[in-house]
């Protein structure tokens, strides 16, 4: 096995700003707590004993939902605001370079490496070309097809007449009816699921057998080369 | 030119009973008492729109709601409103004699009539699946549309298609608005409507000379901005956790929510909850079942009635979301792992040793 690297050995860089880091942290528990809260909505715990006004278990559960919701999309905002004003890697989730050669070719070297037919492609300070592929098609799109869509049925709760509901009722017309947005909303969750399931395995394999500090990077900023 | 309280008169309506009519009708569209003599005046001074009310391919269930109005004063006062012109199952003549009044109405009251429509036109086979007189209902439709002020797409069938258009449909049963596209349309779904919001809409129609003001999918506001879980008495139980799990259990005798067995009222858009049926007496959800969504488009296709989510048929099976994602989730769990296998595996034989510590010496094979 040979360790040669391109870069100088102890090269460190700045690369992801206290604000990318402290949305990312934020970002990643509203997710949790909204995957919980919205599969309970659509599959409730056991029944409650009693009467109904000792027990307010789904307005608890709703109520995190909707509140872990526009903390997730205030969030949302505030790192795309931070995209305009941060270093160049902030910009990274919010454009793939699908018309660069480099990006394809970086990508097959990273895609056969994956498939453990190709050697460990050189390493690089921003995302690899696979992670921001999954990070804007994946994470990106979906994150902002469940922001429509969940301000969407939650304007149907605020009724009509409420900013939500006429900023986002297009929605359920546009995607038949009521119900199919309910689905398409609870299929959204899978996505983002499955994309987290990829994404911390990716950053815990790459912290241990990579060759930059990868989780590190998320917590201090800095991404460094290991020997 | 009759004005509607003439012809009222005409009926046999005590002037009494036509203003107790009045202020129902304005409670009822939720306009308030102010309301009431503004009905009145208009009923007593405007000349009569007529309204002819074609059938396409239907089971007749919006007639039959209709007709049974809860106010017996509502029922009588509306259809004498209307039942003069054309209805082909509720009015006297048939016929020959039945089209030559549709067709003396429509050059009569050219652009001044509304048209009011139950079922819908099936386009395959030339529209032969519903022939109206001699010939298909599409055209019917088509020609007495044409000099209509607006159209009223009575029920599901009208407004979305319902049964009829059901897959595989094969008749191609299509709504109103996809044959009828230059018209103003109001679509009153429901399978059938509820009597009141029938009778509602088209007093408000008839008296305020202007189409009631319509939600995103031209739906009277005042009938269908809620959905039936807005104003479900369950309500409550829904927001505690309460639920029924089976239709034998104490839950169910409880009378909690329905929302585990399927109750579709949270996507749902109808006064069931508000006005119920039958004068008021009860509805779906108050009797121990599920709403089933009969008021919503294509609710026929969107599954068991008694799983809340609709079903998603790809490939030809018949899963919901979390099944789905569930596979997915196992799926994409044991590639990660057989991954991270292989990974491990690699690592150990190619001897590479964990770089997290410089101080750890690379112990190189061999
Ligand atoms: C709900 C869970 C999570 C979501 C939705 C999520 C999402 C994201 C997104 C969108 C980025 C790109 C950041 C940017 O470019 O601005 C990112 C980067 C990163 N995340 Fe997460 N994350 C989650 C959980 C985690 C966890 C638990 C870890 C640690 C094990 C982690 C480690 C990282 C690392 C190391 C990066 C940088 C990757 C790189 O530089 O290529 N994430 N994450
Ligand atoms: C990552 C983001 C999100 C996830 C994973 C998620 C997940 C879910 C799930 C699984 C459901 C249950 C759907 C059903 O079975 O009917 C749900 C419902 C809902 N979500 Fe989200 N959601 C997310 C974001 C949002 C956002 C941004 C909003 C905006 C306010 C929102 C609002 C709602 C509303 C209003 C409901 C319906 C609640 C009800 O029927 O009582 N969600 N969500
Ligand atoms: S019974 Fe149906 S409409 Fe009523 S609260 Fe429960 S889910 Fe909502
Ligand atoms: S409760 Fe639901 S299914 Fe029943 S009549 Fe009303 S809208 Fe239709």
């Amino acid at each position: 096995m040979t360790q040669p690297t391109q870069s100088p050995l102890d090269a460190s860089e700045y690369v992801y700003e206290a604000p990318v880091r402290l949305w990312h942290w934020i970002n990643a528990a509203c997710i949790v707590v909204l995957a919980i809260t919205g599969y309970l909505i659509g599959s409730p715990l056991a029944t409650q004993p009693g009467e109904a006004s000792d027990h307010f278990v789904m307005g608890y559960i709703r109520f995190a939902h909707f509140s872990a919701a526009y903390i997730f999309t205030i969030a949302m905002i505030g790192r795309a605001y931070w995209a305009l004003v941060g270093n160049h890697h902030a910009r990274e989730l919010f454009s793939v370079p699908l018309t660069s050669k480099v990006y394809w070719t970086d990508m097959l070297a990273w895609v056969r490496y994956y498939l453990f037919i190709g050697p460990t492609p050189k390493p690089m300070f921003g995302h690899n070309p696979l992670s921001r592929f999954a990070m804007f098609f994946i994470f990106l799109l979906s994150s902002l097809f469940m922001i429509l869509t969940g301000f969407a049925l939650y304007g149907e709760g605020a009724q009509m007449g409420s900013w939500q509901e006429r900023t986002f009722g297009w929605v359920l017309p546009l995607l038949g009816q009521s119900n199919n947005v309910h689905v398409l909303h609870h299929l959204g969750m899978w996505v983002i699921v499955l994309f987290v399931m990829f994404h911390i395995y990716a950053a815990v394999r790459e912290e241990i057998n990579g060759r930059l500090s990868l989780v590190g990077a998320m917590i201090s900023g800095y991404k460094t080369f290991k020997k | 030119m009759e004005t509607f309280y003439e012809v009222m008169r005409r009926q046999g309506i005590s002037r009494r009973s036509f203003l107790k009519f009045c202020s129902l009708t304005a409670t009822s569209l939720g306009l308030g008492p102010a309301f009431m003599p503004k009905i009145a005046w208009a009923m007593e001074n405007k000349p009569r729109t007529p309204v002819l009310w074609l059938h396409g391919l239907e089971c007749t269930c919006c007639s039959e709601s209709f007709i049974r109005s809860a106010h017996p004063l509502a029922k009588d006062v509306v259809l004498s409103m209307i039942s003069l012109d054309y209805d082909d199952t509720l009015m006297a003549a048939a016929g020959h004699q039945a089209e030559a009044i549709l067709d003396e109405v429509m050059t009569k009251y050219k652009g001044n009539y509304i048209l009011a429509v139950e079922g819908n036109p099936p386009l395959n086979q030339d529209g032969m699946s519903c022939i109206i007189g001699g010939k298909p209902f599409v055209e019917q439709l088509k020609r007495v549309s044409r000099d209509a002020k607006a159209i009223i797409s009575w029920g599901s069938c009208a407004s979305w298609g319902c049964v009829q258009a059901a897959k595989p449909n094969p008749t191609q049963a299509v709504p109103i608005h996809k044959v009828i596209t230059d018209k103003p349309i109001i679509k009153v779904p429901g399978c059938p409507p509820i009597a009141e919001v029938m009778t509602g809409v088209i007093t408000y129609m008839l008296t305020f000379d202007r189409i009631p003001e319509l939600d995103r999918q031209g739906r009277p506001k005042m009938f269908y901005s809620q959905r039936i879980h807005d104003k479900c008495y369950r309500r409550p139980n829904f927001d505690a956790g309460q639920f029924v799990e089976s239709w034998d259990d104490d839950a169910a005798r409880k009378g909690y929510c329905l929302y585990k067995v399927g109750c579709k009222g949270p996507t749902t858009y109808n006064a069931c909850s508000t006005v119920r049926w039958n004068g008021g007496t009860s509805f779906p959800i108050q009797s121990g079942h599920g709403c089933i969504g009969c008021s919503e488009e294509g609710f026929w296709d969107k599954g068991s009635f008694y799983q809340h989510l609709s079903g998603i048929n790809q490939f030809g099976v018949e899963a919901n979301a979390d099944e789905i994602g569930l596979v997915a989730g196992v799926t994409v769990g044991a590639a990660i792992t057989a991954h991270a296998a292989v990974t491990a595996l690699k690592r150990a034989s190619n001897g590479k040793a964990p770089t997290t510590s410089p101080d750890a010496p690379a112990t190189r094979q061999e």
